[in-house]
């Protein structure tokens, strides 16, 4: 009886010393997450600052990326990575609005499931897979066909025309922000299917009841229901957009110059670090493409953890989480 | 559940609807097909353009032989096997951090300020730019070591792997009924041993779920790859070298002139959307047999 109760208690003893170890692991491997993040910042910070210090704020303010000179500055890729986002949200978003809209709503229920699906599947495709069809077959079908129209009709136009001049590259921003939107289009409408289909039944019944049409439902109350979702949908998009390296990368044309034309090579951030990292000769070389990360960490940090912060808001509204 | 829309608008109300609302209601959905149809078509090409152009280059050799220089022969075999070693070594590294860091989220932790804030900073990681994985890499490993090495490659890995472990662990471990919890408690368990005998096995399928959508998104990850695994042309075994890996090769053969290099970049495209394609096809059908087994 003796020796029984003292293993007994020699057996809760090793149970609660197993259950601090698991306890300690445990906390300790979520802390793990947040120091990736404080250590992301601080390694990239430490390894731009030669860069950082040297150029200053005209780091940000200035075209010039010249590695025999020794001079850098962000402004042409910066300039890229804003045009090409703003070209793939302008081609995506109403796009995949419509599918969701379209899949949530009007879609016979047995198409439903296989375009969801689908979709969704097509999410999960690597980008570089994106990037080497835009190189391939995307690009000579914009030389040879899109970009000349463009330039013929849309070139001579005042106001907008200077963004349509130049020879026709194939090439370059345009074609970039075109694959972005191919890439992210999946995406987007996975997420805005998502927001739309827990619109509450209730408020769409209430709607129809007072005879408003399928579509006035779709307006007045799934858009402005679900609005928080549908912004967090976007910029969680935006984020994509404006951090995806290799479907840009393949045809972007790695050019470091603001010109007005969209059709012109030019560059992006990422675009930028992935051609020229592993090529860079020189300290501060390195420095000023790490410093290039950091920026862009920073800019996506703000667009995602302002998307996290909005569909966090819809999903407390909807009562999903406890 | 489902609301009889069409009847309705149709029918009863259909009748005094005006005209410019009816007109609104059918412009609206007609666009709204016409963006399906585009979507899908896009779509569609691509995958199209994939597996016949990924079909032509595909032979023997892409698994036997290593990469070529230009104009010999040659197959990705270095580069598959490079691929399968970081993306095993990265989970193998990622996962069980990202499942314990989920188990923290989902049993200690709940309703704790830490679990929040981790929470939120988790799905930040989630949807970062791979690429800034890659540059973190290379400053405090290649930096340090002084050169390039497939161990790199599968920390950068490892590093996009954690936070999808992280979310889909503990989504899942959140499914399985308090109750289950409770009675093992009841019985004198203490929370660990609650979570090994009970939590983990009732969300067995969720967890490996989880496994199956990290795997499928670090399998076609490049950037973090380009300055930390870097590429080799020859066979190598070595973690403490560059490794050859299929993104990078494909990468780099696709940019190059050489149309049998850019043959072998689309045979490894294909191979790599394959792959991940059926994870993704496995992943959904196991969670949606976990899921039916919770309501069930």
């Amino acid at each position: 009886m003796v020796a029984e109760a003292l293993s007994i208690q020699a057996l809760l003893r090793r149970e609660r010393r197993v259950e601090r170890a698991f306890r300690g692991l445990s906390t300790t491997s979520a802390i793990i997450v947040l120091a990736l993040l404080g250590g992301v910042i601080v390694a990239l910070a430490y390894d731009a600052w030669p860069a950082l210090r040297e150029f200053g704020w005209s780091f940000v303010t200035e075209t010039r990326w010249n590695p025999v000179t020794e001079k850098f500055g962000a402004l042409a890729p910066l300039y890229g990575t804003v045009v090409t986002s703003i070209i793939a949200m302008a081609l995506a978003v109403p796009v995949s609005f419509g599918i969701a809209i379209f899949l949530t709503e009007t879609c016979p229920t047995w198409l439903r499931g296989p375009i969801g699906t689908g979709i969704e599947l097509l999410a999960s495709i690597p980008s570089i897979v994106f990037g080497i069809w835009g190189l391939f077959v995307l690009a000579p079908v914009l030389q040879h066909t899109v970009q000349p129209w463009l330039i013929e009709h849309l070139g001579p136009l005042p106001g907008i025309g200077f963004l349509f001049q130049g020879p026709p590259f194939g090439i370059g921003l345009l074609t970039a922000g075109l694959v972005l939107a191919i890439m992210v289009l999946p995406f987007i409408t996975s997420v805005m299917r998502e927001v739309f289909s827990i619109t509450p039944v209730a408020l769409k019944e209430a709607a129809y009841g007072l005879g408003a049409t399928q579509w006035e439902v779709v307006r007045g109350v799934v858009i402005p229901w679900s609005r928080p979702g549908i912004i967090g949908g976007l910029m969680l998009g935006l984020g994509r957009a404006l951090g995806e390296t290799m479907a840009v990368t393949f045809v972007i044309g790695n050019a470091h110059r603001i010109t007005g034309s969209l059709l012109a090579p030019g560059t992006t951030i990422s675009a930028a670090i992935a051609n020229e990292f592993t090529e860079a000769v020189g300290d501060l070389y390195t420095s000023a493409l790490i410093a290039l990360g950091l920026l862009l960490f920073v800019i996506t940090f703000i667009v995602i953890a302002a998307a996290r912060l909005l569909l966090m808001r819809l999903e407390a509204r909807s009562g999903r989480r406890e | 559940m489902r609301v009889q829309r069409r009847r309705r608008v149709a029918g009863v109300v259909g009748a005094t609807v005006q005209p410019r609302r009816r007109i609104m209601n059918v412009v609206g959905f007609a666009l709204s097909g016409v963006a399906t149809l585009i979507g899908v078509a896009v779509l569609a090409a691509l995958l199209w353009t994939l597996v016949s152009r990924g079909l032509q280059g595909m032979s023997p050799a892409v698994f036997q032989l290593s990469t070529p220089a230009p104009g010999s022969e040659g197959g990705l075999a270095n580069a598959i096997f490079g691929s399968l070693v970081m993306t095993m070594l990265g989970i193998a590294i990622g996962g069980p951090i990202g499942l314990l860091a989920g188990t923290y989220l989902s049993e200690y932790g709940r309703g704790t300020v830490l679990a929040s804030v981790i929470r939120f900073i988790n799905d930040v990681l989630l949807s970062a730019p791979s690429i800034v994985v890659g540059l973190f890499v290379y400053t405090i490993v290649v930096m340090n070591v002084g050169h390039f090495s497939a161990i790199a490659g599968a920390l950068s890995l490892a590093i996009i792997a954690l936070p999808v472990m992280v979310r889909t662990s503990e989504d899942m471990l959140q499914l399985v009924p308090n109750s289950l919890r409770e009675a093992s408690a009841a019985l004198g368990a203490n929370p660990w041993r609650t979570v090994f005998s009970t939590v983990y096995p009732a969300a067995r399928n969720g967890l490996l779920t989880g496994l199956l959508l990290a795997v499928a998104r670090i399998s076609g990850e490049t950037a973090p790859l380009l300055f930390t695994a870097l590429n080799n042309q020859f066979w190598n075994t070595d973690l403490t070298k560059p490794m050859a890996n299929l993104p990078v090769v494909i990468f780099q053969f696709a940019m190059s002139p050489y149309e049998d290099w850019q043959q072998l970049a689309w045979a490894g495209a294909l191979l790599i959307t394959t792959f991940v394609l059926v994870l993704s096809v496995g992943a959904r059908f196991l969670a949606s047999a976990a899921r039916s087994r919770k309501s069930g």
